[in-house]
């Protein structure tokens, strides 16, 4: 018998045994243009803790699938004060990037590598896709939901520092436009990039050190950020044949910088009137992805609520080890494990090598969509949620008792 | 479950903690009735209300209940619709209960609940969350407490427009809030044996704001060694939360995590409507208040829930030491629930607020 009718019985066989949700997923047929073929640079970042094991498992995969793609590969670490220009230089060049979680250290001194590389970049956008996954038991069913997250400004300026209590009080009275000085190089380009920003605005204010015990931090919304982030997420939405948008904020709160947001998110809704659009409050958000996720479709978020929306979203999905993602900007891509909770794990699983590749191996497969290799994408999906459904075969945040290798194993023996 | 109800049975507090409460409240006798402010509140707040006064003369509580109503025009003197009266009765009695208030929209007044929390300067909102027994949801040992900062953080209310089209919010931290708050946590979990701290922050990206919370605790920390203490991201704390809700004891939050936090672990035990709260303030001022809405289309109708309340009502017993009755009342309300005879519409029964209320005084 030859041996692609063996392959062909072997997978009736195995189909004819999997779960009733037999997945097999295929792209429209793709018509290449000649020499899209040919193998791209892609980055790779390794990274701290279960970095270098995921990544590599990644490694594999392309390996065992001759996928058009090499790694260039590029050691960054979490202490590092800033990211090398040599590998700033090699993701300007080649455009895409995959990389493992970079620690952020706790409390003081470095700022983090991820934050860092996402504004250098401008990938203003963070996409985490959260799903249950066939064949993996969760608390919650139908869960579909498709966290986008404005990733440069927001909570995340980074502009902090401590004032005397005086300050503060005249601030509460509001009696002048008040700005405060010493502003970070980011927030000025961003500010520039919006408006005709005229320095004199900025009210030099005299702050002198205190002891530590009055701390301030900004969170800046801009019209030119929120409007691009509604813009990709209703692009997002639209190309993807997804019904609803809902922009999550806490305007009641913070009636200027949300409500910023909010006329955005509303303006650009009207653009797309195919597509429903509303708007929740992030703590009832919170509420409803736990009691009813299924109402959510698309949501798009300022930069911190979105961090807490996704993990939660992807706990109640199946967790932080399976849900792809990745980060766009009009230039650049970097693909990581979707949701940051354990992107770096614990010392046990690294040690124990039993991190979970699940997450890494999907965001892979975005990636090769997203350089226009769509049936190595089906592919790898197709072998790694057989993987899962299958259920012998994974690791201890899913409820069993293998190692990274041997998911890996299991995948590639899965591949098509 | 059994453990679950011991330590409900067994939760005596086991210091003194008069700086919770002043001293003439901690030894009531049953002819001295405490004066409480009740705030009834609008929509099924006034069912409620009386719901709570029903089941409290059912336990013999010795309560004297000093009733305020929100007027319907601006008080001048403190430019919202509580008056001035309402807020002076609180401030004297030192503890209250409060229904939900539809906050009026319009301009040129304060909101009602920043009127109350600016005014007696209620620091730290302590929401328990735990699974009622008989009433399934998805999580079925939930059992924390979420204590979260209410004076400042992100919502110190203080955004400006810079230029066209780019808008500022301040969040600020101040060392006395954070250890007021901190302090407030730890001694709970004393006084109420638990055995966990978690302090919730995102310290690797806001390193001076959520740092210096993050100093305060883990100073406040050090006085009470027998106590476990960790500090969690606050996207870790999500994900953990809704994967398994057991890993946490006693959290304490800055205000906006406090915020979404909190309500996530409603969720998770089943929504606001059977969620009790209760606000601390300074010199041992207690709030307890619902948090739900005051849901206009069931007002008036002998529909509506009145758990959260009466819950919360527990709580404002337990900071006045009325331990035997509040655990009395409590284990009323569980028990009537986990019969699943009388449960109110939302909790996917049909008895009205009445019969509900009628069956937790005879549990009694």
């Amino acid at each position: 018998m030859s041996p692609r009718s063996l392959t062909l019985l072997k997978n009736l066989a195995r189909n004819s045994n999997a779960s009733s949700s037999c997945i097999q997923t295929r792209s429209v047929t793709y018509m290449p243009r000649p020499g899209d073929g040919s193998p791209r640079a892609v980055t790779l970042i390794p990274g701290d803790g279960i970095g270098p094991l995921v990544t590599n498992a990644v490694e594999q995969v392309m390996e065992a699938m001759h996928a058009p793609i090499y790694f260039e590969k590029y050691d960054v670490h979490g202490e590092m004060s800033r990211v090398p220009a040599e590998v700033m230089e090699s993701i300007r060049k080649n455009k895409v990037c995959l990389k493992g979680g970079l620690k952020t250290p706790v409390g003081g001194g470095v700022s983090s590598l991820n934050v860092q590389l996402r504004k250098e970049l401008d990938l203003f956008a963070s996409l985490v896709n959260c799903f249950n996954l066939p064949g993996l038991p969760t608390k919650h069913e139908n869960v579909d939901i498709v966290v986008i997250r404005e990733n440069t400004e927001g909570e995340y300026a980074g502009l902090e520092h401590e004032v005397v209590p005086g300050v503060v009080e005249s601030l509460k009275r509001l009696e002048i436009s008040f700005v405060i000085e010493s502003f970070d190089f980011d927030v000025t380009r961003s500010l520039e990039n919006t408006t005709r920003f005229v320095p004199g605005v900025l009210e030099s204010v005299e702050l002198r050190r205190c002891a530590h015990s009055v701390v301030e931090s900004l969170k800046v919304i801009t019209k030119f950020c929120s409007e691009r982030i509604a813009k990709y997420a209703f692009e997002y939405a639209y190309l993807n044949n997804r019904k609803k948008v809902t922009a999550v904020h806490k305007a009641n709160i913070m009636k200027l910088a949300d409500g910023l947001f909010l006329e955005s998110c509303r303006e650009v809704a009207k653009k797309y009137p195919g597509i429903t659009y509303n708007e929740i409050i992030v703590d009832n958000c919170c509420m409803q992805l736990v009691a009813k996720p299924e109402q959510f479709d698309v949501m798009v978020t300022p930069n911190l609520y979105g961090n807490l929306v996704a993990n939660t979203a992807a706990g109640i999905a199946g967790g932080t080890g399976v849900m792809p993602g990745g980060n766009v900007g009009a230039d650049h891509a970097v693909f990581e494990q979707g949701a940051s909770a354990g992107n770096v794990g614990k010392d046990k699983i690294v040690r124990e090598n039993k991190a979970n590749p699940v997450a890494l191996l999907l965001s892979s497969a975005m990636m090769l969509r997203h350089l226009q290799f769509p049936s190595f994408a089906d592919r790898l999906e197709t072998a790694v949620k057989r993987v899962i459904s299958e259920g012998n075969c994974r690791t201890k945040d899913l409820g069993g008792q293998s190692t990274t290798q041997q998911v890996v194993d299991a995948v590639i023996a899965n591949l098509e | 479950m059994a453990a679950f109800l011991a330590r409900r049975l067994l939760g005596t507090p086991t210091s003194s903690s008069s700086a919770l409460i002043s001293a003439s409240r901690a030894f009531s006798s049953s002819t001295t009735p405490i004066k409480a402010t009740l705030f009834p509140g609008d929509g099924i707040g006034p069912e409620i209300a009386e719901s709570v006064k029903q089941v409290f003369t059912a336990a013999d509580v010795a309560i004297d209940w000093d009733e305020h109503y929100v007027s319907t025009e601006v008080d001048p003197r403190t430019n919202s619709f509580l008056t001035r009266e309402s807020l002076q009765s609180v401030l004297d009695n030192k503890v209250g209960l409060k229904g939900p208030m539809a906050t009026p929209i319009g301009k040129g007044h304060r909101s009602l609940n920043l009127t109350l929390r600016k005014e007696l300067n209620l620091y730290a909102n302590v929401r328990p969350c735990y699974s009622l027994p008989g009433y399934k949801t998805r999580y079925d040992d939930v059992d924390l407490i979420t204590i979260r900062e209410n004076t400042e953080g992100e919502y110190s209310g203080l955004e400006h427009q810079v230029v066209k089209g780019v808008v500022e919010s301040i969040k600020i931290i101040t060392r006395k809030a954070s250890m007021r708050v901190a302090e407030y946590a730890f001694l709970y979990a004393k006084t109420h044996g638990r055995k966990k701290v978690s302090a919730i922050h995102k310290a690797n990206i806001m390193r001076k704001t959520d740092g210096l919370f993050l100093q305060c605790c883990d100073e406040v920390a050090e006085k009470y060694p027998e106590i476990e203490y960790e500090k969690v991201v606050i996207d870790n704390c999500c994900m953990m939360l809704v994967k398994n809700p057991t890993l946490f004891d006693v959290l304490v939050m800055p205000n906006l995590y406090g915020d979404i936090i909190s309500d996530l672990c409603a969720g998770l035990v089943g929504g606001l409507g059977l969620t009790p709260s209760c606000n601390i303030g300074e010199d041992g001022i207690a709030l307890a208040e619902a948090v739900h809405g005051s849901a206009p289309d069931i007002a008036g109708k002998n529909l509506a829930n009145p758990t959260a309340l009466l819950l919360s009502g527990v709580m404002m017993l337990r900071h006045l030491k009325l331990n035997k009755q509040a655990e009395q009342i409590h284990s009323a309300i569980i028990n009537t629930i986990a019969e699943g005879k009388y449960r109110t519409a939302d909790l996917g029964g049909t008895s009205t607020t009445t019969e509900f209320t009628k069956a937790i005084c005879d549990h009694l």
